[in-house]
């Protein structure tokens, strides 16, 4: 704990950088960052029509008897986006758009795999209690982030490995249910059809608190982090917010 | 392919004017690619593309489906009536003694008819199954009847490598099916008499349905009027609706 609360310690005065030193590194590389856009039009879409396909039968909601406290989606949202009584379309979209999410995810985990990025977005043993005061950092309830050991921060390499798995787990259950009797070793891993089922579902709501998460920690990780996903390269020095 | 690792101010002024030209050209495409699917011309109610790939799935699915490959059995006890979805085709009275379904050959001839008691006569088979909805549900039912392969070995000698689909309809015709012929010689496709041990009521299907776990329920038809053996699949009542006419599970 003390070192969490040492005093900050003022940053100091960057001197503009000679001709000779780096005026940015490289962040992503070019892999990560096409699989990257890829993925979110795609899995946008996964959502999108796998919420039609739920609109047809809206059964996960908390409550007693007749008494409904809580409703996943209400009626409005469903309207807005268009989910009401598309089920074919939903399903349509949902089983074309599913290889292409799942080829680019198996082609994102060996890419990762093979350059040795992985290395960067496991987290380790102190990412647990890092990413926690990186929490309160962000909240502006502490005052210094910890450190970076890497590209990440441990928050970030905790929300991306996640994020990674749950990535492979929409494709498997995905396909448990897809196929119970075909693939029905995977039905069978996941604890049955309704049980897969559950575990998809509860996926795609993570997906979408990510979703918001996700921007959240980009916004506050600042302009240059996010222009590094589009040219690979994050500018240094300079005066550059590292946080 | 190894990129450089770290740039000067004027490499990366060029790099991110290249990287934001090639990634608005990629947002174009990515928008004018998802513009055509959705504008591809609708093939029986969807984009023709997405049409396309079910067609896909379907041959991939298709070739891998393995007769002797049997959808999970549950135990009894966990058996239930089943909740009641549709009653398109059967929603007006019939005259339950004077039923009789009609199977027909390819090219709509008349092959023979069968009254419940024929198909009683076929040897039983119960299984107790999980019955899947395509809106997305499920539940654990059991059935009672006859194996559809064992209708089949009665019209063998006129049953030639030709026959590709099996065409069923409601005696008002208001509802059909097409199903592949590898699923109707599955074990686990029956011509079902039987719900839990009693004969079907009306809205499950009286007095002969199709039931099968290796299909969603829009596939598995109630109150057989006509069975037909056919070369090409035939018109399907929730496939001409939008849906994917193979929803094999
Ligand atoms: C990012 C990926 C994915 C997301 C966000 C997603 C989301 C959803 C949602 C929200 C549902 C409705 C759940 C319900 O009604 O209980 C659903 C259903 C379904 N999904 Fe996915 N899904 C994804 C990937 C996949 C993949 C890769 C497959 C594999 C083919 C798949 C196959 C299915 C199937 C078979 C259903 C049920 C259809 C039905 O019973 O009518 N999904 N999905």
């Amino acid at each position: 704990m003390t070192a969490i609360l040492e005093p900050h310690e003022a940053a100091p005065e960057l001197a503009p950088s000679p001709a000779d030193e780096p005026y940015a590194v490289l962040k992503h590389r070019r892999g990560t960052r096409w699989m990257h856009w890829i993925n979110f039009p795609l899995l946008t879409i996964m959502m999108w029509s796998g919420l039609r396909i739920y609109w047809a039968e809206d059964i996960y909601a908390f409550g007693i008897l007749d008494w409904e406290w809580f409703k996943f989606f209400p009626d409005w949202f469903n309207e807005k986006l268009g989910l009401e009584r598309k089920l074919a379309r939903g399903l349509a979209f949902h089983f074309s758009f599913a290889w292409l999410f799942a080829i680019n995810g198996i082609a994102f985990g060996i890419y990762t795999l093979v350059t040795g990025e992985w290395r960067e977005l496991v987290p380790d043993r102190r990412a647990l209690k890092d990413s926690f005061g990186v929490l309160l950092h962000d909240l502006h309830l502490r005052k210094e982030a910890p450190a970076h050991r890497g590209r990440y921060n441990a928050a970030q390499r905790m929300t991306y490995s996640l994020i990674i798995l749950l990535g492979g787990l929409a494709l498997l259950t995905g396909f448990a249910i897809f196929k119970p009797t075909q693939l029905g070793f995977l039905t069978a891993m996941f604890g049955g059809y309704t049980m897969a089922r559950r575990i998809h579902f509860a996926v795609t709501i993570i997906f979408m608190l990510f979703f918001v998460v996700h921007l959240l920690q980009v916004a506050r990780a600042g302009g240059r982090n996010f222009l590094s996903m589009i040219t690979g390269y994050e500018v240094v020095g300079g005066g550059a917010d590292r946080g | 392919m190894a990129e450089r690792r770290d740039l000067s101010r004027d490499q990366y002024r060029r790099r991110s004017r290249r990287s934001f030209l090639t990634g608005g050209a990629a947002v174009a495409a990515g928008f004018m690619g998802w513009r055509g699917v959705q504008g591809s011309p609708a093939d029986r109610r969807i984009p023709g593309v997405l049409r396309d790939v079910h067609g896909i799935n379907e041959s991939i699915w298709s070739s891998l489906f393995r007769e002797d490959h049997l959808a999970k059995e549950f135990a009894r006890e966990d058996a239930s009536i089943l909740r009641i979805n549709g009653r398109i085709g059967i929603d007006n009275e019939i005259d339950l003694d004077r039923w009789q379904v009609t199977v027909q050959g390819p090219d709509g001839e008349e092959w023979g008819t069968h009254t419940l008691a024929d198909i009683r006569a076929l040897p039983r088979h119960e299984m107790t199954i999980e019955h899947k909805c395509i809106e997305g549900w499920a539940q654990v039912t059991n059935w009672g009847g006859a194996r559809f392969s064992d209708v089949i070995d009665l019209y063998a000698d006129r049953i030639g490598d030709d026959i590709t689909d099996v065409g069923m309809e409601t005696p008002d015709r208001r509802y059909y099916v097409s199903m592949d012929m590898a699923t109707m010689r599955h074990p686990q496709t029956l011509l079902a008499y039987d719900m839990l041990d009693q004969p079907l009521d009306d809205a499950h299907g009286a007095p002969l349905r199709l039931a099968t776990p290796l299909k969603y329920g829009i596939k598995q038809l109630k109150r057989i009027g006509v069975i037909q053996f056919r070369r090409e699949p035939g018109r399907d009542y929730w496939g001409d609706r939008g849906y994917d006419d193979y929803v094999g599970l």
